[in-house]
């Protein structure tokens, strides 16, 4: 469901734009408001959550799905951890819908959708990698890099069971925003994908802002 | 062909196993309505594992049906569909579990129902994952075999109730020696009045490797290029046995 927020950016304690091809990781407190900005249209922004206080809790995309019965992340939608308890809550989303069925590119599976060749180009789980391993205090590895959400992406599940990345529904400054329910870790890899036409090829910036706790 | 080895899992119980390449995997609904739970894992190297949304996006499919292959997070493929009369297997709803199970059949502990108690999905997998020094980190997406999950317009997800086929198999050829964990717990979208207790048959086949017009290897260029990924990755192994 679109709905817009009622927050104001010049009020965010925290604003960074966050190149395409880049990872970020940053804690959002519990009570904080965190909102990502699609700034030019159509990015990919590959996103994982882990609970901050014990980071083996992680992100879980068909605990969200079953317990709200929808594939499709929107306003309202709870975002659940693998012990099915809710991390965020969508609160504000000027798209209508967002993927987390599609997962992250690597270059392993880069080689199996598009060319052997492939295999040196940019991938977003690469970036989950490096992320973690720059950021070792949390005691994360590559068995925690769970199935993501792709905000912006529109990956629509046809009536026989068929799957594909559709134009995106996203544009130029559109939102998707969310209240931490738990202290997280967002780990999201700004994706660096040029092999597929749901970003038209081109890889674009992203903001990430975060407002504090209400009074 | 004659099975190597049978065996039957009761409903609502968990097992596990390595399959060595090139042999195959049969499991059929005996009674239909039944649903098994099932992960893969490289079983040299554990972080290499059942990864459901590289399966679905490279074969551009939201279900799992004969010709198609279950791919790992390194692009490699643990096995292909080499048969199905079910048509229809879903890999994204995932498990049921312990207070789903409670909320929808009811309190059972093993003290007043003994090997009858009520057993979860996500728990099954916890058991068996152990067994091979895996954790609750290392679950992913599985495949709910028997299972057919349709997505409306909106998104909206149900489980096709009316689909269950009495003695409906499906039939695995393994491309790499694979571990594999699996339940007979009901899927988590069962709405049954009673906890459902559906026993499945599983056939152990010895076969040949994957011919050079394999099916399941011509049926996408993307599926042609996962089978060169398998044939890299066992180069120097088996006597080159894989074309």
């Amino acid at each position: 469901m679109i709905k817009p927020s009622p927050l104001e950016a010049s009020a965010a304690h925290y604003r960074k734009i966050v190149p395409a091809g880049d990872y970020w990781m940053h804690v959002v407190r519990a009570g904080e408001t965190f909102r990502i900005v699609d700034l030019e249209g159509n990015q990919a922004v590959d996103t994982l959550f882990f609970n901050a206080d014990d980071p083996a809790e992680h992100y879980s995309a068909s605990d969200t799905i079953r317990e709200q019965a929808n594939i499709y992340l929107t306003t309202g939608t709870v975002l659940r951890s693998d012990l099915c308890r809710p991390m965020l809550t969508i609160t504000a989303d000027l798209v209508g819908r967002h993927d987390t069925i599609g997962g992250a590119c690597s270059t392993e599976s880069n080689t199996v959708r598009y060319a052997l060749e492939k295999k040196s180009m940019h991938a977003c789980r690469d970036s989950f990698l490096l992320a973690i391993a720059d950021n070792d205090h949390y005691g994360l590895t590559k068995r925690d890099i769970a199935h993501n959400i792709n905000f912006f992406m529109n990956v629509p599940v046809t009536r026989d069971g068929g799957l594909e990345f559709a134009d995106g529904l996203s544009a130029p400054g559109k939102y998707v925003e969310m209240l931490a329910e738990m202290n997280v870790i967002v780990l999201i890899s700004n994706c660096p994908q040029l092999n597929n036409p749901c970003n038209a090829y081109n890889p674009t910036p992203i903001e990430v802002l975060i407002w504090g706790a209400g009074p | 062909m004659t099975p190597v080895t049978s065996d039957t899992l009761p409903g609502g119980k968990h097992w596990s196993l390595v399959m060595w390449r090139n042999s195959r995997l049969k499991l059929t609904d005996i009674d239909g309505g039944a649903n098994v739970g099932m992960l893969f894992y490289n079983p040299y190297n554990l972080l290499e594992r059942y990864n459901a949304p590289d399966t679905l996006k490279c074969q551009h499919s939201f279900k799992l049906v004969a010709g198609h292959c279950l791919y790992s997070d390194m692009g490699r493929i643990f096995c292909s569909i080499v048969a199905d009369s079910f048509g229809w297997h879903e890999t994204i709803c995932g498990n049921s579990t312990k207070s789903s199970v409670r909320s929808k059949w009811g309190q059972s502990s093993y003290q007043a129902d003994r090997n009858d108690w009520l057993q979860n999905g996500h728990d099954s997998f916890l058991v068996e994952a152990a067994k091979y020094g895996l954790g609750r980190r290392d679950l992913a997406s599985s495949v709910n075999w028997f299972s057919k999950v349709v997505v409306a317009d909106d998104g909206a997800v149900s489980l096709d109730a009316g689909a269950a086929k009495p003695g409906a198999s499906v039939e695995l050829r393994f491309e790499m020696d694979t571990l594999v964990l699996f339940h007979t717990c009901p899927h988590p979208l069962n709405a049954s009045a009673n906890y459902p207790r559906k026993k499945v048959r599983f056939d152990i086949f010895d076969g040949p490797p994957a011919s050079v017009d394999d099916p399941n290897r011509l049926s996408a260029a993307e599926n042609a290029r996962g089978f060169e990924n398998n044939r890299i990755f066992h180069i120097g192994c088996c006597a080159g046995d894989h074309p």
